[in-house]
């Protein structure tokens, strides 16, 4: 029987992120979904209005970024308040790349997720030493830094200093001459976004996925099983890193420049949010949270531009009371409650 | 030498805004086990409610020790109503509702007083001291700083209060069997690192200047002094607190180039590397726990 004592960081162990089951259907009924939704996703653009395939754009953006964050934080149970970080480190390399060497926008995306992988590898080798807590205040200090890296002087030539950088915004290609470049962008983005979604799918299924999560249950079971928590723990920082520098780097692209003052560690934060609201550990609930992230400061300035923040607060205050484990818990209690009720009532009750 | 000494000063002077904030920070998470995000806000709130009452015409001392009151029961109000109902969530979601709650202080104060920037009254005045090298705020802060601490200490160590507030830390189902309320033991702590917090607030706000936004530097700052000191030992966060306020002045002063521009990312270097070589702080207490 496990004793501990609650200080310091080790009440805020594994019961940081509780170990959630995928929700159970019926065997089909998960692949018509997802295909349902994606190709309702690729319809969207024909039909909406310009400024609304932007957001949806950008949405999945976030919920890229997000899932980044969740495999990190969700599945292997490291604490991030820095991803802002390698969300402005995607999105700088992409705009240098553009800005200063005049490569093609197709290679910015690769190179992104290159830099950033090795950073975060590189991130995650102290990071084994810090614990909860402390690994938080850590990558709480890079998150802060970066905007100050950011506007430093020396760098100015590479980086533009304070004013940022602009990126051209990329055209469709010549083949697809009847959508304009607003619909080009959504399906670069929407095309990657579900890649990269595909893969993070199927890692988590796979032994390095379980791997992983046990990492994440109970790391001195996992290390006696044999599983090497050092090289585990190093490589998914990396390859949270890829995935949010990914993001950043399509966000550069689909927002037109980037300045060192949009990836400070309010985004570090608003990502942390978008996690928790769609799901820790949930895959799909990315984009929930990636949804919360783009259009609630927005209701909440819609209703009140003075007292915006304080809405944002109230509604976030209300969602944490009637969903604790975010949608996806949501989801699955959902689910749970309607099947009981379906079993239950043939015995008549 | 003369510039070490001034940067030095200087440097504990502003270690004393950030070591009251520690200390606070500190206070919260013996009570709760969790770094409180809003406790900058909360400070930040409680600063105006006290500038509000003087506004209104009450002398000094009689607003401090009001803001001080309203604060303690707006602590234990906060705990009982925005806490009580997450304490069951898993911790990332308790984290977004201390990020909910800071959004909400903050856009509340500026709401109400608007984002001008209003000076607040200090009792110590500004006159130099030491030749210079500190002024009577200043000093003032140190030394207000340092009673709080005896204070806190005398009361964890020579009160049964204090004495139960840290049993149901340490082990809560203990402390209930011989029974001890830990509900009210818990929403005592916030109160009185509300209260801590709003002695904070008014003994920065003369330095930085009165405005909704002026606590989330400071924030930052404590929760380094924090962390270095071990969050487990009040008197090790205020040190923390001095620590950092003299590493970020030297930093910026004595590392060519870079200093200037880089002395937050400079601190919070040096307060990493430090945690790689103690992982539980300078003065933290690493827990053993059996599996």
């Amino acid at each position: 029987m496990t004793t501990t004592i609650p200080e310091d960081d080790a009440a805020i162990g594994t019961a940081a992120v509780p170990v959630q089951r995928a929700v159970r259907m019926r065997p089909g009924a998960r692949h018509l979904i997802v295909a349902a939704l994606v190709a309702v996703a690729f319809v969207i653009p024909f039909f909406a209005k310009s400024f609304v395939t932007f957001q949806l754009t950008e949405v999945l953006i976030y919920g890229l970024a997000i899932l980044g964050l969740n495999l990190l934080t969700g599945f292997n149970g490291q604490f991030s308040l820095g991803h802002s970080a390698f969300y402005g480190i995607g999105a700088y390399t992409a705009a240098i790349l553009i800005h200063n060497y005049e490569i093609s926008y197709l290679w910015t995306i690769p190179a992104a997720g290159g830099v950033c992988f090795v950073i975060g590898f590189l991130f995650g080798l102290p990071a084994l030493r810090l614990q909860n807590l402390y690994l938080a205040l850590a990558t709480f200090a890079l998150a802060t830094a970066m905007p100050q890296i950011l506007k430093f002087h020396a760098l100015e030539g590479w980086t533009g200093g304070v004013q940022g950088l602009v990126v051209d915004q990329p055209d469709a290609p010549d083949f697809l001459s009847m959508i304009d470049s607003d619909q080009w962008l959504y399906y670069f983005t929407l095309i990657i976004v579900l890649a990269m979604f595909a893969c993070a799918a199927s890692l988590i299924r796979s032994r390095t996925g379980r791997a992983i999560m046990a990492i994440r249950d109970n790391p001195i079971a996992a290390a006696a099983m044999g599983i090497n928590n050092s090289l585990y723990k190093t490589l998914t920082f990396g390859v949270s890193a890829l995935y949010t520098g990914v993001a950043g780097a399509l966000g550069a692209l689909a927002i037109g420049f980037v300045a060192p003052d949009s990836f400070t560690i309010f985004l570090s934060i608003s990502l942390l949010v978008g996690l928790v609201i769609g799901g820790v550990g949930s895959i799909p609930g990315c984009l929930v949270g990636g949804l919360f992230v783009l259009y609630v400061p927005n209701i909440a300035n819609a209703l009140s531009t003075g007292l915006a923040g304080a809405i944002y607060g109230v509604i976030l205050l209300i969602v944490i009371f009637v969903m604790p484990a975010g949608a996806a818990g949501f989801v699955r209690l959902a689910v749970a409650r309607m099947s009981r009720w379906r079993r239950a009532s043939p015995e008549g009750r | 030498m003369e510039l070490l000494l001034q940067q030095v000063m200087a440097g504990l002077a502003n270690g004393a805004i950030y070591a009251c904030m520690a200390l606070a920070v500190v206070m919260i998470f013996q009570a709760i086990d969790h770094l409180n995000f809003a406790q900058g806000e909360m400070a930040m709130f409680s600063t105006f409610i006290a500038w509000q009452l003087i506004a209104w015409g009450a002398p000094y001392w009689v607003a401090f020790a009001a803001a001080v009151v309203i604060s303690f029961i707006a602590g234990v109000l906060i705990d009982r109503v925005l806490f009580r109902p997450v304490q069951k969530a898993p911790i990332l979601s308790q984290l977004v509702a201390f990020i909910a709650l800071f959004s909400i202080l903050n856009s509340s104060a500026g709401q109400i007083w608007d984002y001008t920037i209003k000076t607040f009254p200090t009792p110590f005045g500004h006159t130099p001291l030491l030749g210079s090298l500190v002024d009577t705020h200043e000093a003032g802060m140190i030394g207000v700083t340092l009673l709080l601490l005896a204070l806190l200490y005398a009361f964890f160590r020579g009160t049964r209060l204090g004495l139960a507030m840290r049993a149901a830390a340490a082990n809560p189902e203990s402390a209930r069997l011989v029974g001890i309320r830990i509900g009210w033991m818990t929403a005592l702590g916030w109160g009185m690192a509300a209260a801590i917090g709003s002695v904070a607030g008014m003994l920065i706000a003369p330095v930085v200047f009165l405005e909704p936004n002026m606590m989330i530097g400071v924030l930052l700052y404590g929760f380094a002094g924090a962390v270095l000191g071990g969050l487990s030992s009040p008197a090790g966060a205020v040190l923390g607190g001095f620590a950092v306020g003299v590493l970020e002045n030297l930093a910026g002063t004595f590392i060519p180039y870079v200093g200037r521009e880089l002395k937050l990312t400079l601190a919070l270097i040096m307060i990493v590397i430090v945690l790689m070589f103690r992982p539980s702080g300078l003065f933290g207490r690493s827990v053993v726990s059996r599996v």
